[in-house]
């Protein structure tokens, strides 16, 4: 097991590409849906703003 | 089949079936990237001459071809949003850079951490390497002119031509290491006689590069949804939707 993680004495090479392939492909999976979430919400605050300005009440 | 197509680049169309392809993709992603972290960190030999830090293959050699992939879909979906005015294409080609980037840059990162171990260098200003740069920096050059133009539709076609003009570097990667004398390794896969790879090691290769197409695949769809919902923000159907989400 050890063997497994020294990694031929490769270990701090080797184990950072993976770590950092898994940060990337993470991070560029998880931010379109945040981004697609944030629109969302800005677009409804907008027509919320919208509706108030047209009735005319503050 | 151009009335299918026609139908399918509506935006709340493809809104909804950008969703549906988008988890399809992930979890496609997935089912690869298990078998082949398996085989690339596991069930793999230890190169002859570079020991275990071969590994660094499995996440390095995918990540640079889908560099390029992401540029060429980008381009070709640019070149069809500049032809056609299509919304949808304009919207995948915005969608395809950031993730195009974000694998360029692993591409070059990953690339340095192999290179210091076999080579003794992170980095060399060699044909292959600064190519790779190049093309790191297009995407940088596409993402601050589409967020330097305020007019959608005016910086969907400078992104356009920005996007088109830069194909020529494309085969400048691919070739690089044939027309000039690098340091780096020459194809083994990619050529037109038989690849010269072991099952063993092209097997983990494909399993990872398969995973991380698809992922990138459900990066840009899931992506495009957003960039869809900037276009249409004035549309019923957005705000439809949007007043839906807040409730």
């Amino acid at each position: 097991m050890s063997q497994f993680f020294a990694m031929g004495g490769y270990a701090l090479y080797v184990w950072s590409a993976y770590a950092l392939a898994f940060v990337v492909v993470v991070w560029q999976l998880v931010a379109p849906w945040r981004c697609e979430r944030r629109i969302l919400r800005r677009i409804a605050r907008a027509q919320q703003r919208r509706g108030r300005d047209e009735s005319g009440t503050p | 089949m151009l009335t299918r197509l026609y139908a399918l680049a509506s935006p709340p169309r493809f809104y909804r079936l950008a969703d549906l392809w988008s988890r399809w993709l992930l979890w496609c992603g997935i089912a690869l990237l298990l078998p082949g972290l398996w085989f690339s960190l596991l069930d793999s030999p230890p190169d002859y001459q570079q020991g275990e830090s071969v590994r660094i293959m499995y996440v390095h050699v995918p990540a640079a071809w889908l560099s390029m992939f992401g540029y060429v879909c980008m381009a070709t979906m640019a070149g069809i949003g500049l032809i056609f005015r299509s919304k949808a294409a304009s919207a995948v080609a915005h969608s395809c850079a950031p993730a195009g980037a974000a694998f360029t840059f692993l591409a070059l990162v990953t690339g340095s951490l192999w290179g210091k171990p076999m080579w003794g260098t992170w980095w060399i200003w060699d044909a292959r390497l600064t190519s790779e740069l190049v093309l790191l920096f297009l995407y940088f050059g596409y993402l601050g002119l589409k967020a330097a133009i305020e007019d959608r539709e005016a910086a969907a076609r400078a992104t356009a031509v920005l996007a088109l003009v830069g194909v020529v570097n494309i085969p400048i990667i691919h070739y690089s290491v044939e027309w000039w004398n690098t340091l780096h390794q020459g194809p083994t896969v990619t050529k037109l006689d038989k690849p010269s790879i072991h099952l063993s090691m092209l097997l983990p290769l494909l399993l990872m590069s398969f995973s991380y197409m698809a992922l990138f695949g459900a990066m840009v769809l899931r992506r495009a949804r957003g960039e869809i919902l900037l276009r249409e923000r004035n549309s019923g159907w957005v705000r439809e939707l949007a007043m839906g989400e807040k409730a």
